[in-house]
């Protein structure tokens, strides 16, 4: 072989599949990634292998009936799921929650909030390879709201706890105290990551500047969430359209300005601070009385249709409902935060190497039983 | 050799038992350590079930292991797929075959003991790229690649720190290194040591520098295709390599054996575990690296520093001829800040993304 003959190796791209059955691919997701040596050149992702017909099933029952169905959406933060559908059938229905109901709520979608952005967090970090320390700390934290959870629905995972018209019962006595010595804890354990993990240079070289979601991208694709903000979108329902009880309570909208992988996990973090002021406000404030509207178990809606929505900790979740004046939806459409989050990662994955689409893959931050619902 | 009677042949059958043994021994004391270890750092508990505080644990693990099933993938290349657990692991054993466990006891005092360690130690290599490659799996192939490139970058910075302490020590025995070190070496060399530490971790594919296992990318790099027994054998290597780095960095730098009141070969497995802790807290701590951000700190950071340090050092052997004084200790220890400091100022990353 002549000196020119090596230098000109015939290389071809190759594809790999990531998935369906991959440590980080948060679930049963598979990419089909076309890769130059370590370089993506393309992915195609493929989805559906975790659909069950959640809206279908919708259909064949009453509408309360439906709620802990949507607690097996995204199953990192059902709690936000069955509000969002709960706000949907009372914009439909008419019904006007009592006010501690509305604040029970509120506090349960901003502890929600706090477990998933732990779990969010933790994963991220777990996927830029930090051996599953920040990803223990992490979960340790979440243990604590989930023990709340617990404590007020008997529940760890699948809460079912909002109702048509409230929440299903009011919160044991011992809540509120447990409550108050959480925010506290939690305080000191997001300074205490925040120590870690800030300023490390190898966190910052693997994410600063890599994956960047322009602002214009993310506002086509109808993106939402902690990944729109941080693109410099500042779009927050709580803010832009308050639902329960949020135009009552003071909190910022943390915006981010570069779109990276790092804002994306800085957005995260100072959401959960902005989440503790808000439980502290509304356990300041939170008055007596029912925690549910006195509405029938069987909820008959005047034909119509109604979409509701809020900021769930991934971004809008909406609930379509339309009824047909019977004791079941129509029809019930869920717009998946996780799924349209997920439709502008090509663009952001272009380019970089293998383990920046892990990375940025894990920044997006989605559940699969979301996306295929 | 006072304390020991044998002759050639009997000399030659003990060590080579008792080195297998010890690295057997010591690969599951070091896999104990390490998961008590993590599971401290990540606040859990860890392996605690099996036997008192869970000590049989790895001897639990490596009988499951020993029972599964050996799994061969259809468009695998057999014999290569077959041999290359054993080509991995036999030079991580030789490697022992030069370490001085107390002053004479080894089983070759080589002349060029640390030559033979840096030769030999770059065949493991060999077993993992076959490996990767006969297992005609992507990610296989994918974490082979990653490990050869990263072995071939790393092995410069390595050898010239140990050619630093080399020039220290004016020897190339380990035996002669470790007898001659009064002041231990990583007070003579910290910079060299930290240097060595580094690469040894890339070598060996310690955290932050595991791209080759990559579990969160590649699923385990390039043993994803094996089971059972040839398994265990890739996992007996990557701590058996741990051990011998811990062991030549204890012999190189920590004075091997020496230390007061305890028995000479109880202070060289002290130390040996004493370093290892420092790797599991590496990997507790920190990111994994991006491939190309391992090679740039190899060529761009550890590179340069152990060049400056082979000539810092050459010239003050020159200085001190017959062995350098305690204050050198201070000069030393303020150039390796100094040259650290500069050399992350100057440290770029440079490209990351590539224009498709």
């Amino acid at each position: 072989m002549t000196t020119t003959e090596m230098m000109t190796f015939k290389t071809e791209p190759f594809v790999l599949n990531f998935g369906p059955v991959h440590p980080s691919t948060h679930g049963v997701y598979r990419m089909r990634a076309t890769l130059d040596g370590e370089v993506i050149l393309d992915i195609e992702p493929v989805m559906g292998y975790l659909h069950r017909g959640i809206e279908k099933l919708a259909e064949e029952r009453t509408y309360s009936g439906f709620i802990p169905l949507t607690d097996r959406l995204d199953y990192i933060s059902p709690m936000s799921n069955n509000l969002a559908y709960c706000l949907a059938v009372e914009k439909l229905a008419g019904i006007k929650i009592p006010e501690r109901g509305d604040y029970l709520r509120v506090i349960m979608a901003e502890l929600q909030r706090l477990a998933n952005h732990c779990v969010a967090v933790g994963s991220f970090l777990n996927d830029c390879g930090a051996y599953y320390t920040p990803f223990m700390h992490a979960f340790r934290e979440r243990e604590k709201i989930v023990d709340l959870f617990d404590m007020v629905c008997g529940q760890r995972l699948t809460y079912n706890y909002m109702r048509i018209g409230g929440v299903s019962q009011d919160v044991p006595d011992e809540f509120l105290p447990a409550l108050k010595k959480l925010i506290g804890q939690f305080d000191r354990f997001i300074d205490e990551y925040e120590r870690f993990l800030k300023q490390n240079e190898i966190l910052l070289a693997r994410t600063k500047g890599v994956g960047v979601l322009s602002k214009e991208t993310a506002i086509n694709c109808g993106i939402s969430g902690p990944v729109a903000r941080a693109s410099g979108v500042s779009f927050d329902l709580r803010k832009v359209d308050p639902y329960s009880v949020y135009d009552r309570f003071q909190f910022d909208i943390p915006v981010g300005e570069a779109g990276d992988s790092y804002d994306r996990y800085r957005i995260r973090i100072e959401e959960m601070r902005q989440s503790l002021l808000i439980i502290a406000q509304a356990v300041k404030g939170i008055p007596g009385g029912p925690v549910r509207a006195d509405v029938p178990h069987i909820v008959r809606p005047p034909k119509g249709e109604a979409y509701g929505h809020l900021e769930a900790p991934k971004g809008e979740l909406g609930f379509y409902v339309v009824s047909d004046d019977s004791i079941a939806p129509y029809r019930c459409h869920i717009r998946p935060t996780s799924l349209i989050n997920l439709t502008a990662l090509r663009e952001m994955v272009k380019g970089w190497k293998v383990a920046d689409l892990i990375a940025i893959f894990g920044s997006i931050d989605i559940t699969m039983g979301e996306v295929d619902r | 050799m006072t304390w020991w009677p044998g002759n050639y042949w009997w000399h030659w059958l003990f060590f080579t038992v008792v080195l297998i043994g010890f690295v057997l021994v010591m690969v599951l004391m070091v896999i104990y350590v390490e998961r008590r270890a993590l599971g401290r750092m990540q606040s859990r508990l860890g392996p605690n079930r099996t036997g008192p505080f869970g000590l049989f644990q790895p001897v639990a693990d490596a009988v499951k292991i020993l029972l599964k099933e050996n799994i061969v993938p259809d468009k695998a290349d057999k014999l290569v797929h077959w041999l290359a657990p054993v080509i991995a692991f036999a030079p991580v054993v030789l490697i022992f075959a030069v370490i001085p466990f107390q002053n004479g006891a080894l089983l070759a005092d080589l002349n060029i003991g640390i030559l033979f360690i840096i030769a030999v130690s770059s065949v493991t290599t060999i077993g993992v790229f076959m490996a990767g490659w006969g297992s005609s799996n992507k990610y296989s192939l994918l974490g082979a690649m990653r490990n050869v490139a990263a072995v071939v970058s790393y092995e410069m910075p390595l050898a010239l720190s140990v050619v630093a302490t080399v020039l220290v020590a004016g020897t190339m025995s380990l035996n002669g290194i470790v007898a001659q070190q009064t002041i231990p070496n990583i007070l003579l060399q910290p910079l060299g040591f930290l240097i060595f530490f580094a690469a040894g971790c890339a070598e060996i594919n310690r955290s932050p520098f595991d791209l080759m296992e990559a579990d969160q990318e590649l699923v385990a790099g390039f043993h994803t295709e094996y089971s059972g027994m040839k398994f265990a054998m890739f996992y007996l290597v990557e701590y058996a390599e741990a051990v011998a780095i811990a062991a030549i960095i204890t012999t190189l730098f920590l004075s091997g054996w020496k230390g007061p009141g305890l028995p000479p070969w109880l202070w060289f497995i002290i130390k040996i575990f004493v370093v290892f802790f420092l790797m599991v807290w590496t990997r507790a701590t920190f990111p994994r690296v991006r491939i190309d951000q391992l090679m740039a700190f190899a060529w761009k950071f550890l590179f340069p520093l152990a060049l400056i340090n082979l000539f810092i050092t050459a010239g003050q052997v020159l200085i001190w001829p017959d062995g350098l004084p305690w204050y050198v200790i201070f000069i030393n220890f303020a150039i390796a800040g100094v040259l650290i400091l500069f050399g992350s100022k100057l440290f770029k990353l440079g490209w990351g993304r590539s224009e498709v």
